[in-house]
């Protein structure tokens, strides 16, 4: 629906990734079009994290293509590939402990580049009540479920088109997953294209339509989540 | 008793002397603050301890020097002089940032261990150039205009100099506070001390962020060094002197802590103030007894914080694995033994003197290699064990009329000894904080051996340190050497592959796991530290006899740098990298002296160069060589 | 009933800065018995296990390990009272291979880790591999540790946990960064272990089949207390647990670990 022409938002097209002499990505190749929102699932150390990563330019990685938003990415260093608007949020939250709330937003802070209404602290604190009340406070007097949500809101402060989500349900309580599946449709209603890495299939498929699936670093699958479901269940 | 003289050492003092100590320990504290607050934030962003800091220092007292005499030419006027302030300040900064761009951001992802010999080689580099530019004698620096007489305060003569510095201090803090609280750049500063990866995954570049520390915190060191030329001639010493300051200042202050920077300066300032009175010759013993105090109390200094405690797993720099010693390799050992046991006899007397310096310092380097390689333990300050040895073994034989037999078996109990003792507080730390310590422990040996006239001969040192008459021969003592050394190394060797060896490798690897199968980690470190210390003490007790005579330098900071270089040179990941380089490296000094009087820069370029290039040194890299033609095209 | 308690908590208490993270937690666990400590996150789960790890000190109460006081000791004592423990991220020794780790956990049980003469390398190197095979990984003796896969990894933890023949197994967060098959696997494991060898078995987790589906008993903690406690199914019919813990997706997960339990 939110797709303008056929250029998909983020294209990758046979990513290799390293962690030192150790290749842990194969020929990872997947499109992401605007506005739409991808799972990618896979068993601990599959490479969901990697990919993220690899994108990211986080870690060592080589690809035959890679696009975001009509640019090439492949060697770009992460702050670039940041400010093209492509958000992170990564598995442990790392969100800074030693910084208030509104400081940590602060860093995420990115001027708008599109025409949806930028992202304030004031429309944040409307989506995330508790981050509002806390604003003073400082990030690691927070809980996991709240640091979770200040992860996110700090990336939504860049104004991304696209946000690489990792596991935001890892570790977190199972009433806190719920909400943190709220704010991600939320964000998917904004027009923010999503690719989410995740072990739960349930809680993706509470999200997303379509599902990439990773083993050994090494795309499997593509297609509807309930596809992959349904085999999941079959065998 | 010690409130009784407490009490008649207070009464001897009349107000108006403590009021001229309050304030001459205040303008100290100042310094101190301006230098250490450059250190703590360049810290804090790029996690590097830059060794360097005391060099750019340095250079700001240089610039300072320079500088001021033309612009007092103009105007012979105190906002002249605070103009030459900032011209020196701005362009100790302008190094900073070369500094960074061209070196630190190379190696932010290194080993520590890598990032402070890389930094430690420009401290070598920067001594040599200013000796080159400025000369090697000390340069005296004109007064402040306006600020050299003195104001009376309660009856007390109080130079105004002094009080223009103790001003600096909280004009300096509160710019540095307005800067970290109050604008983008503080909060991504702060943010980047905590998270430097995320940091950039917010689309920052961090390359200007830490280009713009290194220019703040260069410009502090420039600044604190600047400030000091009207007190203080400038010389090529003063590096090495200014960075245990500011270690001492942000390690009990709590690295990357500003504020507690400031406090520890505070503290400090006073206590040499006041120190002077109970210890008049080296108030650096009292500061060392403040460091440790704290640092038993509160590890990570009054206002640090705990690294958060770390699972994330890390390859650590060192020993990679150690596997039973084979049988090729122990053909090998019997190969080398024989070859130097034939040695002496296939060369000159010269050549005999440099294999004996060469066996003499793989001990040493060995012991060092047990320390970083095997325990993670990461020690700046290896000469300390070695100078005690020697010191230990010259003072038997000059003061106690022992024999070398007896001297040569009190030289490693002395280093055991002062390594057991040091080593109380230093295996506590771990980490920049060890290395640090270890550093700062060693410059108050140093400083002890130097003052400490009576006993240790000052700079002189001591002569005449013969060996016993059956062991004069040059031959007999390289034997001797051989004997010892290979026995020495035999022992330690053994000791790595035993449970112990393990289980210290085993706590460097993860200390909350070591802890959680009933090892006692600060136990092992110590016990580890003190074998260490007795090797060396050995090491350094042997040296003595085979020179004749002692002097400080054997326990100064270029020694330490020789020993780690040996490692680096070798390479920490195998066992045998230790010897290798030990033997590289002395070989090298040998043919390289007599030709260049820069050796410090040859050096400190060779270890920035080795860092960046082959870290892996040179057992690694043959390793690989090895492995790469053995495997041939046969490709896996 | 078993007369006296393996691990016996009484009334713990915690408080950082004012914030109060434990509050009275008193709670037994029996031999042969898998307890799971749950709750939502900032709960004081960790602050709970760490008191009886050794790693943080209670301000109040006790903890006694089979009738000895072990409040507020070192890890390294209470290991030695008999409490192996595995951590949220697997702490191995990175350097050695999967035997080595657990010869090392064993010679430490011998007081032999001051040793600096013997050689380590056969040094009960058979019963480390005897001890591998329990968790099923004998194959992977003389691998490094760093080149298994999580999962095994955690088994090497599990296997250096039980080098020091322990009474209590503390676990945190046993599965965590295991896919779903590796998580069933290693609990079926750790029930194993424990029924055979009379072992009682502490673990916090969130997984909810990790919990229902295999947990004797479950505590569930709220800001600092125990806001409920009992079997599985006591515990996920609680409609205040429901509220403010499980929500409805946890709550029908938890139903689902509970049926599939009865069924194999």
């Amino acid at each position: 629906m939110m797709e303008t022409g056929s250029e998909p938002l983020l294209e990758v097209h046979e990513l290799d990734a390293f962690y030192g002499p150790a290749q842990a990505l194969f020929n990872v190749s997947f499109k992401l079009a605007r506005g739409e929102a991808v799972a990618l699932v896979g068993r601990n150390g599959a490479g969901k994290t990697t990919t993220l990563k690899a994108i990211m330019g986080l870690i060592e990685r080589r690809s035959r293509m890679s696009r975001y938003a009509g640019t090439d990415i492949r060697t770009s260093p992460t702050h670039r590939i940041a400010r093209l608007g492509l958000g992170y949020v990564p598995e442990e939250r790392r969100i800074f402990t030693d910084l208030t709330v509104a400081e940590n937003l602060e860093v995420g802070r990115l001027p708008a580049r599109s025409h949806r209404p930028p992202w304030t602290t004031t429309r944040l604190y409307k989506i995330f009540p508790n981050l509002g009340e806390m604003a003073g406070r400082s990030a690691g007097s927070m809980s996991g479920g709240e640091q979770q949500m200040l992860s996110i809101a700090r990336t939504l402060m860049g104004n991304p088109d696209a946000v690489l989500l990792d596991e935001p349900s890892e570790g977190l309580a199972p009433l806190i997953v719920e909400q943190m599946a709220q704010a991600i449709v939320a964000m998917k209603n904004d027009g923010i294209a999503v690719l989410l890495s995740e072990q739960n299939l349930d809680f993706a498929a509470s999200i997303v339509d379509r599902a990439l699936s990773i083993e050994t670093g090494a795309i499997t699958f593509d297609g509807p989540i309930a596809d992959l479901m349904q085999t999941r269940r079959h065998t | 008793m010690a409130r009784a003289i407490c009490w008649s050492v207070w009464s001897s003092m009349s107000f108006s002397f403590v009021i001229a100590q309050i304030l001459n320990g205040l303008a100290s504290a100042s310094s101190l603050f301006i230098v250490a607050s450059g250190l703590t934030i360049v810290f804090g962003v790029t996690r590097i301890v830059n060794f360097a800091h005391g060099s750019l220092y340095m250079l700001g007292a240089y610039f300072a020097v320079t500088l001021m005499t033309p612009l007092l030419d103009v105007s012979r006027s105190f906002p002249m002089f605070v103009l030459g302030l900032i011209c020196a300040a701005l362009l100790t900064g302008v190094l900073g940032i070369a500094l960074e761009v061209l070196l630190l951001r190379r190696v932010y992802k290194s080993p520590e261990l890598l990032q402070l010999l890389i930094t430690f080689g420009l401290v070598l580099v920067i001594q040599d150039l200013v000796i080159r530019i400025w000369g090697p004698l000390e340069i005296l620096g004109p007064r402040a205009p306006g600020l050299r007489g003195a104001v009376s305060i309660a009856g007390v003569q109080v130079p105004s100099y002094d009080l223009f510095l103790i001003a600096m201090g909280p004009l300096v803090f509160g710019l540095i506070w307005l800067v970290l609280a109050r604008t983008r750049f503080g909060i991504l500063v702060r943010a980047a001390t905590q998270d430097r990866e995320m940091v950039a995954a917010l689309g920052v570049n961090q390359s200007i962020l830490f280009t713009g520390a290194l220019f703040l915190g260069a410009a502090l060191a420039g600044l604190g060094g600047a400030l000091q030329i009207p007190r203080a001639a400038a010389s090529p010493q003063m590096d090495i002197a200014v960075l245990t300051d500011a270690f001492v200042v942000t390690v009990i202050g709590g690295m990357g802590s500003v504020p507690g920077a400031a406090l520890a300066a505070l503290i400090i300032g006073q206590l040499n103030a006041f120190g002077i009175v109970v210890f008049p010759k080296s108030t650096l013993v009292l500061v060392f007894l403040l460091m440790a105090a704290v640092l038993i109390v509160r590890p990570y200094g009054l206002l640090g914080r705990a690294e958060p405690l770390s699972l994330r797993v890390v390859t650590p720099e060192g020993f990679t694995a150690i596997a039973p010693t084979s049988a090729p390799t122990w053909r090998w050992c019997g190969v080398l033994i024989a070859a130097l046991t034939i040695l002496p006899w296939a060369v000159d007397a010269y050549a005999q003197k440099i294999a004996i310096e060469i066996l003499i310092f793989a001990l040493a380097a060995f012991a060092l290699a047990f320390l970083i390689g095997n325990g993670g333990l990461v020690s700046f300050g290896h000469a300390a064990y070695f100078g005690i040895g020697a010191y230990a073994a010259g003072l038997a034989v000059k003061k106690l009329g022992f024999g070398m037999e007896t001297a040569l078996l009190l030289a490693p109990l002395a280093g055991a000894g002062a390594a057991a003792l040091f080593g109380v507080f230093i295996v506590r730390l771990s980490g920049i904080y060890l290395a640090m310590l270890t550093l700062a422990v060693a410059q108050i040996v140093y400083a002890v051996a130097v003052q400490w006239v009576e006993l240790t001969g000052g700079d002189n040192g001591i002569v005449g340190v013969w060996p016993a008459r059956w062991a004069s021969s040059r031959i007999t003592y390289y034997y001797l050497t051989l004997v010892l050394c290979s026995a020495g190394i035999f022992l330690l060797h053994r000791v790595l592959h035993a449970p112990f060896g393990y289980a210290l490798r085993g706590a460097r690897d993860s200390a909350v796991r070591a802890d959680a199968i009933g090892l006692d980690v600060v136990k092992l470190r110590w016990l580890a530290f003190t074998l260490a210390g007795a090797a060396t003490g050995l090491a350094g007790g042997l040296y003595a006899f085979s020179k004749g005579s002692i002097d400080p330098t054997l326990l100064a900071i270029p020694q330490s740098v020789d020993f780690l270089a040996m490692l680096l040179m070798g390479g920490i990941q195998h066992i045998a990298g230790a010897l290798v380089g030990s033997t590289a490296l002395h070989t090298l000094k040998v043919i390289a002296l007599p030709l260049t009087d820069m050796w410090r820069m040859l050096l400190g370029v060779m270890i920035i160069a080795i860092v960046l290039l082959t870290p892996q040194g040179l057992v690694g890299g043959g390793l690989r060589l090895f492995r790469r033609s053995t495997r041939g095209g046969a490709s896996a | 009933m078993i007369a006296r308690p393996l691990l016996s908590v009484d009334r713990l208490t915690k408080a950082f800065g004012g914030v109060v993270a434990a509050r009275d937690v008193s709670f037994e666990v029996g031999r042969g018995e898998l307890v799971a400590l749950i709750g939502p996150n900032g709960a004081g789960k960790s602050t709970t296990f760490n008191m009886v790890g050794g790693q943080l000190e209670p301000d109040r109460g006790s903890v006694m390990l089979d009738g000895t006081a072990i409040t507020g000791l070192a890890p390294r004592a209470i290991w030695r009272l008999g409490a192996g423990r595995t951590f949220q991220i697997a702490q191995t020794f990175v350097s050695m291979t999967a035997v080595e780790n657990v010869q090392m956990a064993l010679q430490s049980a011998q007081n032999m880790s001051f040793n600096l003469w013997r050689s380590a390398h056969a040094l009960h190197r058979d019963a480390a591999i005897g001890l591998l095979r329990s968790v099923g990984l004998a194959d992977s003796a003389d691998r490094p540790v760093a080149t298994l896969a999580y999962g095994d990894i955690k088994r090497v933890e599990l296997a250096i946990a039980l080098a020091g023949a322990p009474k209590l197994l503390l676990m945190d967060e046993p599965t965590a960064g295991m896919s779903r098959g590796e998580r069933h696997d290693l609990m079926v494991l750790v029930g194993a272990l424990a029924r055979d060898l009379g072992l009682g078995v502490l673990f916090t987790e969130h997984d909810m089949d990790a919990v229902f589906g295999h947990a004797s008993r479950v505590l569930v903690l709220v800001r600092g207390e125990i806001v409920a406690r009992g079997t599985p199914a006591e515990v996920q019919a609680d409609a205040l647990v429901q509220r403010i813990y499980l929500g409805k997706s946890g709550t029908l997960a938890a139903a689902e670990a509970g049926r599939s339990r009865g069924t194999s």
